[in-house]
């Protein structure tokens, strides 16, 4: 919140040295755009909220950040989003090690059909981060850690994946994303799939990655962005409509239809 | 009148029926159907199915009996000395009927077979009359009561539904009985076999050569029955088969599924079913004429010694046969792997093919097992092809150059022409049969039981 905080201008879609910034990103999925201009800034060892109602773009935005939306047919964007300043969209960036950097959480748990450990692996090993076993159980060991997973699952690596419960299932799943040390972590409705008791804990987690990790999550429920995030930004009918520091988006929103979503006036 | 003349008759009547009954539900709903319990096309349906139905069932009970009926009462009117004597009473029946039918002035029979021939025919005229009369009558008897019927608290449409699903019933009843009969003849037949020539001696002995006597025990047409070289052949074939439709149909279905654009898929995928309509008779002459004698051809230049049948052109041009069963069953379970997968992996930074080697084919595995299943028992099953290809000499051979022969293929050449059904020549067919039921169903059922595991997990 510091860096937040100095720059005092929280309302502004610039911040001082942000880890990431989507600047004028427009989406189309063929004829339909569903992404107009939008400016926003990431802070580092934060986590943003994306907040807005459904269909606003708030979810393509984020799959926007680490390309995801390339494997779509007829997708087409413009404008430019940076990580450390650099054009991820640049024909030069290898998507497979930019998302390497920038990891992904889904809304539903997709743990691979494959044992808890290998689920960890998974990354590790297709990027060749290790050069042994070792070093491989190290990893898997301190990114299940990390989740908050490890007790539950120790005793039980070799186990299918699939048959943890949902909130097991999703920390497993943002484990495998720790695992090959992202810097940036987008999260995508992480727990509409969730019980209350399995939100949060997730939450916690999320509030734990904050000090390691940029953390950018997209969310329906308000009062989860309210006690997880520090920034939040507003999207609505694919635009952006406001950004600031969580508190002050809450409790004195500047625009009025932030303010009607905030006040469950629409959405 | 024909039995034709008569089915249209009774089709008439259906269609009358149907209309006048839903005629009378108009009439008895004084303007408004909301009166009635169900809507007035039921109440015609009612009454058509009432006349068409006992009419049809009818029909059939009656020529399941009428030849038996008629035999019996011509064969009571024979003289002892016929009836006494099986062989003469088939002689005499045959040219009974042949009298009947106004032919057999050339025979030289005695004027009780005659009078019986004519007695024969007189009773067909009258059987036949006698089924239109009664077809008829149930025809107008089902009209009247179910007419009757009619009333506006009357449940037709429940009724109607009932009265479909027994008539579904009873389709898919013929179906698994008819599978059921074939079976049990095939069984049959099989038990008739190896009370000539025991199991062991079929299922293990090493020589197949029905035509030949080879022991000194043995009459001309009896040989030996050994189906181990049959086994081998068919295994042999079915593997080269498997070693090109597996790959390259699985490869395929990859492509199709995973790299094409959904434009290319268009246009791809129904060109490789094509494939899969082509008859199999043209890819057997395909096999024999192009592809074996290709085969002879250049592996005489590698200097091979390649024989014109091989189970090696058999073996190939099958696998091509089986391609498109390989690469859709497989599409089909690859698509099936959730999006949510693939996208997880993306997520991670994995290439497209570490996607599919590492989740989606691992995930969809024993959806795969199970088409390369069933594809191997229709490989097994397949008969064309190897007919005209491979051969019919029983090589106990593993060598791909030389002419085998198949199961399917000795079934097809025991059975071709006249043969004499009870010896062990052509009762073999019938075991030989009897095994590649047993093992093509054992594949089809243990491939659907692996399908099936998979299809819980996603669902």
């Amino acid at each position: 919140m510091a860096a937040v905080s100095q720059s005092a201008m929280t309302a502004e879609p610039s911040v001082a040295s942000p880890k990431m910034t989507a600047r004028d990103l427009n989406l189309s999925y063929g004829d339909n755009q569903a992404l107009f201009d939008v400016n926003l800034d990431i802070v580092e060892r934060q986590v943003t909220a994306l907040i807005g109602p459904s269909g606003c773009g708030k979810s393509t935005f984020l799959r926007c950040m680490n390309r995801m939306n390339d494997t779509i047919d007829g997708v087409t964007i413009k404008g430019e989003v940076t990580l450390d300043g650099r054009d991820i969209y640049d024909k030069r960036i290898d998507v497979v090690q930019l998302r390497a950097r920038i990891g992904m959480v889904f809304q539903k748990p997709n743990p691979f059909p494959k044992t808890i450990y290998d689920n960890v692996a998974y990354g590790p090993r297709i990027h060749g981060l290790v050069n042994s076993r070792d070093e491989l159980d190290q990893i898997v060991m301190t990114s299940l850690e990390r989740a908050g997973l490890l007790k539950e699952v120790k005793d039980r690596l070799q186990s299918p994946a699939t048959g943890l419960s949902g909130g097991q299932q999703q920390r497993l799943c943002i484990a495998r994303a720790v695992a090959v040390s992202p810097e940036v972590i987008l999260m995508d409705e992480p727990c509409s799939a969730l019980d209350p008791i399995a939100t949060a804990k997730v939450e916690e987690l999320i509030d734990e990655l904050r000090s390691n990790y940029t953390i950018v999550i997209v969310t329906h429920s308000m009062q989860q962005a309210a006690r997880v995030s520090q920034r939040t930004a507003f999207f609505h009918l694919g635009k952006l409509v406001e950004v600031g520091e969580t508190d002050q988006i809450f409790t004195n929103p500047k625009d009025e239809r932030t303010k009607g979503y905030i006040t469950g006036r629409f959405g | 009148m024909s039995l034709s003349f008569l089915l249209l008759a009774v089709a008439a009547l259906c269609v009358l029926s149907f209309y006048f009954g839903r005629q009378r539900a108009i009439a008895l709903s004084g303007g408004r159907y909301s009166n009635l319990h169900s809507l007035p096309t039921h109440y015609g349906m009612y009454v058509a199915l009432w006349c068409g139905l006992p009419a049809l069932l009818l029909l059939v009970v009656w020529y399941m009996f009428q030849g038996s009926i008629i035999e019996a009462m011509i064969i009571a009117d024979l003289p002892a000395e016929i009836t006494g004597d099986p062989g003469k009473l088939s002689l005499a029946l045959n040219s009974i009927s042949l009298i009947a039918e106004g032919g057999g002035q050339h025979l030289t029979v005695s004027p009780e077979v005659v009078d019986a021939g004519r007695r024969l025919a007189r009773l067909h005229t009258i059987a036949n009359a006698a089924l239109i009369v009664v077809m008829l009558a149930s025809a107008s008897v089902g009209i009247m009561l179910s007419y009757r019927k009619i009333d506006p608290e009357m449940r037709a449409r429940n009724n109607v539904e009932r009265i479909s699903r027994w008539i579904m019933i009873a389709c898919s009843a013929i179906a698994i009985l008819s599978t059921v009969g074939i079976v049990f003849s095939l069984l049959f037949e099989a038990l008739h076999f190896f009370s000539k020539i025991s199991p062991l001696e079929f299922l293990f002995g090493l020589e197949w050569s029905p035509q030949t006597a080879i022991r000194a025990d043995q009459v001309a047409s009896d040989g030996a029955f050994g189906a181990i070289p049959l086994f081998v052949g068919t295994l042999l074939i079915t593997l080269i088969a498997m070693a090109v439709a597996v790959p390259v149909g699985l490869f395929s279905a990859i492509y199709m599924g995973e790299y094409a654009s959904s434009k290319f898929r268009s246009v791809a995928k129904p060109a490789l079913e094509i494939l899969a309509g082509v008859p199999t008779v043209v890819y057997g002459f395909f096999a024999a004429l192009t592809v074996a004698p290709f085969l002879r051809d250049n592996g005489a230049i590698i200097g091979l010694d390649v024989s014109s049948e091989s189970a090696l052109a058999a073996g190939l041009v099958m696998g091509v046969m089986i391609i498109p069963f390989v690469s859709s069953l497989s599409d089909d379970v690859m698509s099936q792997v959730p999006q949510s997968l693939r996208d997880g992996s993306y997520g991670l930074g994995a290439t497209k093919s570490e996607t599919i080697r590492h989740v989606i084919f691992p995930a969809a595995l024993p959806g795969i097992v199970g088409a390369v299943l069933l594809a191997v028992s229709r490989a097994i099953g397949e008969t064309m092809i190897v007919v005209m290809a491979a051969g019919l000499a029983a090589n106990l051979t593993v060598n791909p150059l030389q002419a085998v022969t198949t199961v399917t293929v000795q079934i097809v050449t025991l059975l071709v022409g006249d043969q004499e059904f009870n010896s062990a020549k052509t009762l073999s067919a019938f075991a030989l049969g009897l095994v590649l039921f047993l093992v093509t169903l054992g594949l089809n059922v243990f491939a659907l039981k692996v399908v099936q595991k998979y299809r819980e997990k996603y669902d």
